[in-house]
Formats: C-alpha cells, sequence, structure tokens
C-alpha cells in the first residue's frame, strides 16, 4: 500500500467516477427521492407530481386503515417467521447431514443449489401447473396415494401455504450452501479430539459444529428476514393481485399493484418506505437479539 | 457398534436424498411433460412419454406462437450489456478502493455496502420517471427499452460487484505491481495488464452472477419493457399464463426452454456462483 505506483492520487477519480456516478443516478438519489414522492400527489408512473398531498402525511394515514395493507404486513410478517424457521431451520438440518458424509457431499451440494438459479417466473409457473386444481402434479399424487376428490390448492384457505411452499423451497439451498461452507472451517482436529475423549456424532455436532458456526447462522437469519421482505415474483406469478379476495398480498406486491395497476404512485412510493423501514428495523431487531445471547 | 452406525448413516442418506429428489424432481416432471400431448399431462403426467404420446409440438408452438427467439435475443443483450458494465466499473471502483488511500475512503466503501441494501422498490418509482423524462421507457424503440432496463440493473449490480472484487483484489501480491510500475507501465496499464488477469476467477464470478440475476429478473422489466417486442424472455414467462392460460403443454415447453440453458450454465460454472454468492451474502 505504500508502494510509489499509488502515490499520484489522480488517477483515483478515473477509477471511482463511473460506478459512484451508475449508483448516484440509479440508487441513491432515487431513493432519497422515493421518500419525497410518498409526500406528494402523483397520478400517473408518467405524470409530473400535482404538489403535495393535503395533509402531507395522507399516505400514512391511508396505509393504517387499508386493509389490504393490513393482510400485506400480516403475510409478510408470517413469509419473514416461516422462512427463518423453514429455510434457515431445514438448511441447517441438511448442511449438518452432508458434513457427516462421506460420498456424495458435491452431490447434493449440486442438486440443492439448483433451484437458486431458476428464475423466480420460471419457478412460478412451475409450480402453477404442480398445484393446478384440475390434476396438477400434487392432486394427481394423491390420487395415486388413494385420495378422493380434489384439493383446491389456491382457495382462500390454501392460497398462503401454497405460496410459501416455492418460496421456502427455492432459497433452502442457499442457506444450506452458506453453512455447509462455515462447516468446511471447523478444523479437523477439534473432532479428532473429541473422537479420542469418546464424543458421539450427535455429541459432536451439538458440542462443536453448531456453537462453531453460530456467527453463520446468524447471519443467515438475517438475510432471512431481509430476503424475505423482497420476495415479489414468485407471489406475483403465481397468486398476481392478491388472489384470492385479496388474501395473499405482500407488501412488495401490493407495493407493484398500487403504482402500476391502481395508479396510486405516491402511495406505492409509500408502501416502498414502509418496507425499508421494516427491513432496517427487523434487522436491528435480529442483530440486537443475536448479539445479545453472544454474552450469555 | 458397527452396524448401529451404518443405520445412522442409512437414515441420513435417506433425508438427504428425499431433499433431493423435491428440488430435482419437479424439473423432471416439467420437462417430461412438456413433451408430452396436452391431454396427457392431465391424465397421466407421471410416465415417461412413450411412442403415441410423445411429441414435439408444444415446443414447436412455443417457438411459432411465443417469439421465443426474440425474447431470448432481448435478454441476451440486456444481461449481457449489465455484465460488461459492472464487471469494467465494479473492477475499477473496487481497485482504487482496494491500492489506493485518500481522504473518504472509509464514506465511500460504507456507500458501497448500503447500495447493497437498497430493496429494489424503493427506487424503481424515480428511476422510472427519470427514464420517462429521458423518453427512454415507453418508446417504441426496442434498443431505448432494453437500455431502460439494463441500466438500474447495473446500478443493483455494482455494490455486489465491488465487494466480490475488492475481497480478491485485497489479496493479490503488490510485487506484481510494482515491478510492472519499474518497467514503465502506468496505472492504467498496471490496471488491465496485471491487476485484471489476476483477479480472473473473481471477474467469472461476478460476470456468471450479474448474467443470471439480470437475466432472471422479473421486475424492473415489468416497468421498463412494454411492447410485445420489447420482452425479454423472464417477462415473457411472466405473461404466459394471461395470454395461454390452460396450454400446459405450451407452458412446460416454455419453462424447458428457459430453465435449460440456465442450468446448463450452472452445471459448467457452479464452482464460481456458489463462491460469488456466499461471498456477497457473507460480507454483506
Amino acid at each position: 500500500m505504500n508502494s510509489n505506483i499509488y502515490k499520484k492520487k489522480a488517477p483515483i477519480f478515473v477509477f471511482l467516477l463511473p460506478a459512484f456516478i451508475f449508483m448516484a443516478i440509479f440508487l441513491y438519489y432515487p431513493f432519497l427521492r422515493n421518500i419525497f414522492n410518498s409526500f406528494q400527489n402523483i397520478a400517473g408512473l408518467g405524470t409530473s407530481a400535482k404538489g403535495f398531498n393535503e395533509p402531507w402525511y395522507t399516505n400514512y394515514k391511508m396505509l393504517i386503515v387499508d386493509p389490504n395493507m393490513k393482510v400485506a404486513l400480516k403475510n409478510t410478517m408470517l413469509m419473514i417467521g416461516v422462512t427463518l424457521v423453514g429455510q434457515v431451520g431445514m438448511a441447517l438440518l441438511l448442511a449438518l447431514l452432508v458434513d457427516n458424509i462421506g460420498k456424495g457431499k458435491k452431490f447434493f451440494q449440486t442438486v440443492y443449489f439448483f433451484p437458486i438459479v431458476i428464475s423466480a417466473t420460471a419457478l412460478g409457473l412451475l409450480f402453477n401447473l404442480i398445484f393446478l386444481y384440475d390434476k396438477g402434479m400434487l392432486n394427481q399424487l394423491l390420487g395415486v396415494i388413494g385420495y378422493q376428490g380434489l384439493i383446491d390448492w389456491k382457495d382462500t384457505s390454501h392460497a398462503m401455504i401454497t405460496l410459501l411452499i416455492p418460496v421456502i423451497w427455492q432459497y433452502i439451498g442457499f442457506y444450506f450452501v452458506i453453512l455447509v461452507t462455515g462447516l468446511n472451517t471447523i478444523p479437523e482436529e477439534i473432532y479428532e479430539a473429541a473422537v479420542v475423549d469418546g464424543a458421539t456424532k450427535v455429541q459432536q455436532v451439538i458440542y462443536i459444529s453448531i456453537p462453531l458456526i453460530r456467527n453463520v447462522v446468524c447471519t443467515c437469519i438475517i438475510l432471512a428476514v431481509t430476503g424475505a421482505l423482497k420476495v415479489f415474483d414468485l407471489p406475483w406469478i403465481m397468486f398476481p393481485k392478491g388472489m384470492p379476495i385479496n388474501t395473499t398480498w405482500l407488501t412488495g406486491t401490493y407495493m407493484y399493484y398500487q403504482t402500476f395497476n391502481a395508479n396510486n404512485v405516491d402511495y406505492g412510493s409509500a408502501i416502498a418506505v414502509v418496507i425499508v423501514v421494516l427491513g432496517i428495523l427487523l434487522s436491528k431487531v435480529a442483530n440486537t437479539i443475536l448479539k445479545e445471547k453472544e454474552y450469555e | 457398534m458397527k452396524k448401529r452406525l451404518s443405520m445412522g448413516m442409512l437414515i441420513v442418506y435417506t433425508v438427504l436424498s428425499l431433499w433431493a429428489i423435491t428440488t430435482l424432481y419437479p424439473l423432471i416432471w416439467v420437462m417430461i411433460n412438456a413433451f408430452k400431448d396436452r391431454r396427457f399431462i392431465l391424465t397421466d403426467s407421471f410416465s415417461i412419454p412413450m411412442k403415441g404420446v410423445a411429441t414435439l409440438d408444444n415446443f414447436r408452438l412455443a417457438f411459432h406462437k411465443l417469439n421465443i427467439i426474440g425474447a431470448y435475443k432481448n435478454s441476451f443483450i440486456i444481461s449481457l450489456t449489465v455484465m460488461f458494465v459492472v464487471m469494467l466499473f465494479a473492477g475499477f471502483a473496487g481497485f482504487a478502493l482496494v491500492r489506493y488511500e485518500f481522504r473518504g475512503k472509509q464514506i465511500l466503501y460504507n456507500m458501497v455496502i448500503a447500495g447493497m441494501m437498497f430493496p429494489v422498490f424503493s427506487t424503481i418509482i424515480p428511476v422510472f420517471r427519470m427514464m420517462n423524462a429521458w423518453g427512454i421507457v415507453n418508446t417504441e424503440s426496442t434498443g431505448l427499452s432494453l437500455l431502460a432496463t439494463a441500466l438500474p440493473q447495473i446500478a443493483g449490480n455494482m455494490s455486489f460487484a465491488i465487494v466480490v472484487l475488492m475481497g480478491y483484489m485485497k489479496g493479490l501480491p503488490i510485487d506484481l505491481e510494482e515491478a510492472a510500475y519499474i518497467e514503465g507501465c502506468n496505472v492504467y496499464q498496471i490496471y488491465f495488464k496485471v491487476v485484471m488477469p489476476l483477479a480472473k476467477p473473481s471477474f467469472a464470478t461476478v460476470a456468471i452472477f450479474t448474467f443470471l440475476w439480470s437475466y432472471n429478473d422479473l421486475f424492473t422489466q415489468m416497468f421498463t419493457l412494454r411492447l410485445k417486442n420489447q420482452w425479454a424472455i423472464t417477462r415473457l414467462l411472466g405473461e404466459l399464463t394471461s395470454m395461454e392460460g390452460t396450454n400446459y403443454g405450451l407452458m412446460a415447453a416454455a419453462v424447458t426452454l428457459v430453465v435449460i440453458p440456465v442450468l446448463i450454465v450452472y452445471l459448467c460454472l457452479q464452482k464460481y456462483i456458489v463462491k460469488g454468492l456466499t461471498a456477497g451474502a457473507l460480507k454483506g
């Protein structure tokens, strides 16, 4: 770093400017502008604002009373809870199992990661076919087992489960790979020492593996929480516009609907602000809870 | 003792295999059914397509009716643009942030990290309105619409790419750069001739990941690609249900056509993909 090459400072601008100009125009400025927009009255994506709302916090007042927003928040919270347990929990189980086998590690890692590289749009269509009422894969499978009649996986009582299963399923592999990478960093000697002391496999997992990858698990938890707020493609393909009867809204899909379909652009901006605030709050909460435990 | 151990292993392998089936079988199932006449999908979707059932009609229809080739072309133009611009500019920025010491460096670094946290929901509306004022969205021109899709995606991938590249460049020995300097290279030559070739693996990670992310991103495409001939492949797929609601054979064929290239890329280059995702995740 003390090298003479990098004493002249002029090239810094050449190197840094392009990237930061891009981010300034397409990330930082729009981010701030969006907060500003949420106080204005904008009736179409392509039309200019008709001044500020009267009173300026109209959208935020509306957010509190809007029943669909309540559904969206409830579903998003449900999504966060279920992804935490379903994704990180399941991924941890699979990672611990894979870490203890000899042959086939690579195979399982490759296969578990499959769903992540595929677009959520394609997966949405795929799961539409799987959950099809009129002889989709699942209902055919139930028929094979001997179940009489068809289950409507997209009716009001099944919709949220049908939506959550593919979302959880898709990202388990992601956390799995992160956790396996974490497990690989644990030195083999520790396990060898434990074996000498007569520890069983289960004891090794509980007293060595899990405590040593605690930080990685925490990272996964925070990623799962913030990731759940960003889900859009899959729910929008499987349950567009909150179908059936406004039961499947998520904050992301509802934001898109208000902006693009209902042309209530400023309200959409306000929902986006809520998404950001929720993200910051939840990762702060997760951080404090996880940190406190460290000192126990 | 020995017997109990193998019994435990049997259970472990069973659990792992069961999960492997859930990730593999749906894809196999949809591919099998893409080759079947639509009537058989609804009566018997589990069998392998045999004589009399097997057909290429679904694929033929997909190519004729859906303009899949055109959508692929649009997708590749967008995603390759995003990939190359991100590699070039993120490489520059990462290099400067690693090798130079200057005031405000920490602030810039924090801004890069912050850039990874903004959800696309919170920026898309102002971005769209801005691009609308520039006249590059809501136009008849396919080229401009593709550009309008690429621009926000470039910015959205920049932070991640800078973080991955910085992580790798930090580990490069400075000796080679000094040797090149003594030979008379200037900083730009050093970057292109020494640093970039050495950092190739991390550039590969960034390239693949950026490409896939852009290729798979439906949300931005829903804002920026208005006309049918502007659609990229993900957008086309997204509109399929409303266009061809009950033609399940066609749907299976379309899903197959979109998924197969991605899976091939993944299988060939999985080393870099997995590394990139975990590197970005753990640092963020």
